[in-house]
């Protein structure tokens, strides 16, 4: 047994858990925080992802004492004060989800998009780099117009003053 | 209608759970005391089962038990079925083969379940499923339907000589052959329809409770058709009565008709949880996905087509061997017969048509329902079809079509189906219109100018959806009846909760639902609730599968708003002193007509319920529950266009241009609408691109994971450019038409018609990889 010490979504966690115990079990089954999800074993599919230390991450792949020290943010923390974060509201607003267990792994992976290109998204970069997420519902059309909207609005001002 | 009402692109109601992770799937559900479940499965593809040895794995860390197929028999729970009756054309009944949720005697596909253990955690429960020992006495395996059919070939079942299942027929045969005999022009094309994986996103799941202290069983599972999971495990699978089983169907992270089905793992949860007394639940890994969801398509056919000298299809004859894998699954045998050859019509007036249909048994994952069902395989041959006559008969496609299309309705087709409306030329001018078809020569020779090879293909497609009367199912060997329920409760407040029988996993009816109610009472959609998916909430239902939601479930409802409404007007009628034909219902009031007498809704529902003033006679309360039984199927149609741009060096086809001009009659929500084709569309092109279940020659599957099998992926796929031109279905209520399976449906022939456009070689199957197109530019025909 080893004894794993997080941060997740801004509140400290520790427990004990087998050596072999994924993040995504340990978030899931430990914490409870069923919103990150697992769709395959072979780390392809993205539903998992969460981000660690503000990073995206498939929580599949890493081993929950790996983790250990790190801070953690699942799709249960990224709204603040009740109100949805940019890439959740451009979700809704753009249809980019249908039976919605793909979407928060493919929220988190859009956040960190977002984020690591600082307003400088096109499509063909959108659809690249969703390449470790998998939807069956949507075809991507609609994600695709999620993020790049998401995009402008978090990157809005920047734009404008680059402009 | 207003802003929520019908025709509105109102955002979905159930967003904000599945997007801020508070969306509950059966994975996700913990009950007091539950257990884990490992499933021991069958590692050959054809084997006796000499003996099961399951004493070390009881002894395992955490095993609370492992029970194994010889239990499960002895306590009578009964085999798998498939429940639509098929007859061949001799008479004779279909060869059903035994399918046991856990095999006893013999395995039939790799994957096929011996053994579950029960531990208290999932690793130790996996450990303990290692300790299983089963010793197999290995048979030759057949993987492919054409060699299962040859002489000398392994037997699967010991019911199906030969491994048919089936050998039936439709249409005339020999008003067929004498119009091809007497042809101007004969096309004899061989299509082949390879097998997908359907893929959900959320693998299956179930999580069995038996619940000793009240005799009676719960099962979460992620069912498309919680109703008929309920029907089926009691009528004919003895794991509980009726009246002693509950089964949810939550949150349900995506179906495509895999999740229609019964599979082992349901009934055995609940078995082994009576056995043990400890809630079991068990979810499926993407490999056990891959290798026991029910399989799509697989067929083989050889297609003769005639025309006459002005390029009419006189006659158009179909020999079709299809695939059903290891066992029949509950729906496989309608699949490619009434779902597939009543298609063969297409868009098309064709005087005469006969397809016969072998379905065998193979060593590989039962074959059953996917997207579209049937009419995806119909379609892909016909259209298939169309674009090599047009080459042939060197004649524009277009205009093939154009002369070929059926143009006056109501329309009986020489295959059962009757076509109630449409108007196909005006789809295939939406899409040439937007594909700029006129435009594509230029654009060709630029491509050439760069060494890329350009080519454009179309495609009309036609499905049935909403299937169908109740009478005409049965009397084609349907086991169940095909109606839909729905309850329309009004609280005293006002506000309203609609329980319906059809399930969402993916298609919004939380939202599309209310915006029904919305509109018709003028009430803010967020005072009405949809409640599906509890058989202990819903009485009765059929779910969710070939595009029945809208035309089947929320005409239904709109039945049940009819008697609320009529009730409504009485109770107002009353309190206002005015005759009943007088009340109309508007923005949430009830008027009297024609005078400034007015009463909000909320009023009305709170009279029903004082009951202080009632018309004398009337009931209290405001409740009205209805079943709609459709009168005809619905018949969507459409013609897409793609555009591709092959690299001749590489074989990697590019999509520069899709066009879809759909006709889904009327439209709840356009938004949803949209994206339920962007979804069938991603499936089929998925098809056509990239998918494909392949087994080796021993029955082992060589795309058990996303390493293997190829999912599309966001930037394999191009967005997409869509219209509508929507006559109104005139055979419900709604005028809707059904749009969830069409994407699916007209996409792979229209991209398979652009790669062989571009590369001038109709020699080429799906799945088009860059070595197959590579190698089909490169050879000479």
């Amino acid at each position: 047994m080893a004894k794993v010490k997080l941060t997740v979504n801004g509140r400290a966690v520790s427990g004990d858990c087998e050596e072999r115990t994924l993040l995504v079990h340990f978030i899931r089954e430990r914490l409870g925080l069923t919103g990150t999800h697992v769709g395959c074993d072979t780390t392809q599919c993205g539903t998992c992802v969460v981000h660690m230390d503000g990073k995206s991450v498939k929580s599949c792949t890493i081993l929950a004492v790996q983790a250990s020290g790190s801070s953690v943010t699942t799709i249960e923390g990224l709204a603040a004060n009740g109100e949805l974060h940019p890439v959740q509201a451009a979700f809704k607003e753009h249809h980019g989800l249908q039976c919605g267990f793909c979407t928060p792994g493919m929220v988190m992976t859009a956040v960190d998009m977002i984020n690591r290109h600082g307003g400088q998204l096109d499509e063909q970069t959108v659809r690249q780099e969703l390449e470790g997420n998998i939807c069956r519902c949507t075809g991507y059309h609609n994600i695709v117009k999620a993020v790049l909207s998401a995009n402008a609005e978090m990157h809005g001002g920047a734009k404008q003053a680059a402009e | 209608m207003g802003v929520e009402g019908v025709g509105a692109r109102v955002a979905r109601k159930e967003d904000k759970r599945f997007l801020t992770g508070k969306g509950r799937y059966t994975d996700d559900m913990v009950v007091p005391g539950m257990k884990y479940g490992y499933f021991v499965r069958s590692p050959h593809a054809h084997a006796k089962i000499k003996s099961i040895d399951i004493s070390a794995a009881k002894a395992m860390p955490g095993v609370i038990d492992a029970l194994d197929g010889k239990q499960l028999l002895a306590d009578g729970i009964g085999n798998l079925i498939c429940g639509w009756m098929i007859h061949s054309k001799d008479g004779s009944a279909m060869k059903m083969g035994a399918w046991r949720p856990l095999a006893v005697e013999t395995v039939r596909y790799v994957g096929d379940a011996v053994a579950i253990v029960i531990a208290d955690s999932l690793d130790e429960a996996r450990d303990a499923a290692e300790a299983v020992v089963v010793d197999y006495e290995e048979l030759p395996a057949v993987i492919e339907a054409v060699d299962a059919l040859k002489p000398g070939a392994p037997q699967i079942h010991p019911e199906a000589a030969n491994n048919l299942i089936f050998d039936w027929e439709i249409g005339d045969a020999a008003a067929a052959d004498q119009a091809i005999a007497q042809a101007e022009h004969v096309i004899e094309v061989d299509i082949v329809n390879n097998r997908l994986s359907p893929n959900a996103m959320e693998p299956r799941a179930t999580l069995g409770i038996y619940d000793a202290g009240d005799d009676h069983y719960t099962c979460y599972t992620t069912s498309q058709n919680p109703h008929l999971a309920r029907l089926v495990m009691s009528a004919f699978y003895n794991v509980a009565p009726e009246n002693k089983l509950r089964v949810i169907a939550p949150d349900v992270g995506g179906g495509f008709g895999s999740k229609i089905y019964i599979y082992p793992e349901e009934i055995v949860c609940l078995w082994a949880s009576k056995k043990t007394g400890v809630p079991v639940k068990w979810t499926a890994d993407r490999t056990e996905a891959f290798l026991t969801d029910a399989h799509g398509r697989d067929h083989v056919s050889k297609v003769k087509m005639a025309f006459d000298a002005d390029n009419r299809i006189t006659a158009l004859k179909v020999d079709t061997i299809a695939n059903l894998g290891a066992y029949m699954s509950l729906f496989s045998s309608c699949v490619p017969t009434y779902l597939y050859a009543t298609l063969l019509s297409g868009q098309y007036d064709i005087p005469a048509i006969h397809a016969n249909v072998r379905t065998v048994y193979t060593n590989t994952a039962p074959v059953d329902a996917y997207r579209g069902a049937g009419r995806p395989e119909a379609t892909y041959l016909l259209e298939r079809t169309m674009e090599t006559a047009a080459r042939e008969l060197g004649i524009s496609p277009a205009e093939l079509r154009r002369k070929n299309f059926i143009r006056s309705f109501p329309h009986q087709t020489p295959v059962i189906l009757n076509y109630d409306a449409g108007d196909y030329e005006a789809s295939l001018n939406a899409a040439m219109q937007a594909a700029d078809w006129n435009g594509f020569a230029a654009r060709k020779e630029e491509a050439s100018q760069r060494d890329m090879k350009r080519g454009i293909g179309m495609s009309c497609y036609i499905e049935a959806c909403g299937l169908a009367p109740s009478q005409a199912v049965g009397s084609l060997g349907a086991g169940v009846g095909l109606w839909e329920s729905a309850e329309v409760r009004v609280n005293a407040v006002g506000t309203v909760e609609v329980l319906t029988g059809s399930h969402s996993h993916g298609q919004g009816h939380e939202t599309t639902f209310a915006q029904l109610v919305a509109g018709r009472l003028g009430v803010p959609i967020d005072s009405i609730s949809i409640v599906h998916g509890d058989t202990d909430k819903v009485q009765m239902g059929m779910g969710t599968y070939g595009s029945r939601s809208g035309a089947v479930g929320m005409s239904a409802v709109a039945k049940a708003l009819d008697k609320v409404e009529a009730k409504a007007k009485k109770i107002a009628a009353h309190l206002m002193e005015a005759d009943e034909s007088d009340i109309v219902i508007e923005n949430g009031e009830l008027k009297v007509a024609g005078t400034d007498k007015t009463l909000p809704w909320f009023q009305v529902a709170l009279a029903a319920y004082t009951a202080h003033n009632l018309p004398a006679g009337m009931e209290p309360g405001l409740k009205e529950t209805a079943f709609y039984d459709p009168s005809n199927f619905t018949f969507p149609a459409g013609c897409y266009i793609c555009e591709v741009e092959v690299d001749p060096e590489t074989g990697t086809t590019k999509i520069v241009q899709f066009v879809a001009a759909d006709d889904f009659g009327n439209i709840i929500n356009p938004m949803i609408v949209e994206g339920q084709v962007h979804g069938g569309l991603a499936q089929g092109i998925g098809q056509a691109l990239l998918e494909g279940v392949h087994y080796d020659e021993s029955g082992q599957l060589l795309t058990a994971s996303y390493m293997d099998y190829a999912m599309p992926r966001a930037d394999d796929l191009p967005s997409f450019d869509l219209s509508h031109q929507n006559t109104p279905c005139p055979s419900n209520p709604l005028g809707v038409k059904g749009c969830g399976e069409a994407g699916a449906i007209g996409s792979p022939p229209a991209l398979m018609n652009a790669i062989t456009d571009a590369i001038g070689n109709n020699m080429l199957t799906m799945p088009a990889t860059p070595q197959k197109v590579w190698m089909a530019a490169r050879a000479t025909h």
